[in-house]
């Protein structure tokens, strides 16, 4: 697809905005609809755009596949370390009203935490399993 | 009871989801049948979107329709292009499938009728949950709260999930295993016949 200047235009006119969508469904989905699997699925549909439009070699120079499973690996720890920390504050599993001194304050501060790692984990995994698959 | 036009749109796209898995289920071309996976997709979001299930919708709309699209073609891209004619087994499948069948109409008896409000997940759970969400939670989705505070354990059992699907991915597609590789003069001469730059060693 080296050659089609209409997609190549339009990709990297909307490459950006699916980022910040997938940023804005990560941060928002306290209040409206969203949280982290979407944002990690949205995420990932932009890199992947970004290597069908661009090639995949340019898109695995932009993220290369290798750090991958490592960000995967990192979204469940976060998540998990997020449980532990409820248990050292003197709370239970995944108890986030611990965290912080205000409970409220709490709850949104261990809700954002986990939804980062389940957004790491999901856009890592979608990514890697279509380096996988794809051919170049 | 519903009022008629919400029944309209719900048996219009019920009826197309039944045609569409249809259509799915006899396509020999697998670039038709990837495709008419993607509207089933699509149609199943609509579905969630007229329940009120947003976030459902969402999710299925960048999973379904999205995702697992690309997915499906990239994989075709390394395989025929045609589904092979399976051997045919009606004398078995039919009774197999009306046994299942039975089997799940039976269990379908004891749920309570669909949108009853005296179910007990109406009458104990999200009571619980819609009420604790302003208070405890101080969050206007109720979606998230339950996903990420009160369900958290659950939802770090999907995210597991996930994570051990690609480990499982990477071990079987061979791109997994850069330690071995090391140990194994054969696999050794093999890596730099197709040596791909992102191998996880």
């Amino acid at each position: 697809m080296e050659h089609q200047l209409i997609l190549r235009v339009v990709a990297r006119l909307l490459i950006p905005l699916i980022l910040l969508f997938a940023l804005y469904v990560q941060f928002h989905g306290d209040y409206g609809p969203g949280g982290g699997f979407q944002a990690g699925v949205i995420f990932a549909a932009g890199f992947i755009l970004h290597a069908l439009i661009f090639g995949l070699e340019r898109s695995r120079q932009v993220l290369p596949p290798a750090r991958l499973p490592g960000l995967a690996a990192l979204g469940v720890l976060l998540y998990t370390l997020t449980g532990v920390a409820g248990i050292l504050g003197g709370g239970l599993w995944l108890d986030y009203g611990v965290l912080l001194p205000e409970p409220v304050a709490a709850q949104h501060l261990g809700i954002m935490l986990v939804e980062i790692g389940v957004g790491l984990t999901v856009a890592s995994t979608m990514l890697l399993l279509f380096h996988v698959f794809a051919r170049p | 009871m519903m009022s008629s036009a919400p029944l309209l749109v719900n048996t219009a796209l019920l009826l197309l989801l039944a045609v569409t898995a249809l259509a799915v289920s006899q396509e020999r071309k697998l670039f038709s049948s990837i495709m008419l996976m993607s509207i089933f997709s699509l149609l199943c979001a609509t579905l969630f979107l007229c329940l009120d299930a947003v976030d459902v919708a969402l999710t299925e709309a960048a999973v379904g329709v999205g995702i697992a699209t690309l997915l499906f073609l990239s994989t075709l891209s390394r395989t025929a292009c045609r589904k092979q004619a399976t051997p045919r087994l009606r004398a078995l499948a039919l009774p197999a499938v009306g046994a299942c069948g039975a089997l799940l109409l039976h269990g379908l008896s004891d749920m309570p009728a669909f949108g009853d409000p005296q179910a007990p997940v109406h009458t104990v759970l999200s009571p619980r949950y819609l009420s604790g969400t302003g208070s405890e939670i101080g969050m206007d989705n109720a979606v998230t709260a339950i996903l990420a505070s009160y369900r958290g354990h659950d939802t770090l059992g999907e995210v597991v999930v996930i994570f051990t699907a690609l480990i499982a991915v990477l071990v079987l597609s061979g791109q997994g295993t850069g330690q071995r590789r090391e140990t194994d003069p054969g696999r050794l001469q093999q890596e730099h016949e197709s040596e791909e730059p992102w191998n996880i060693s």
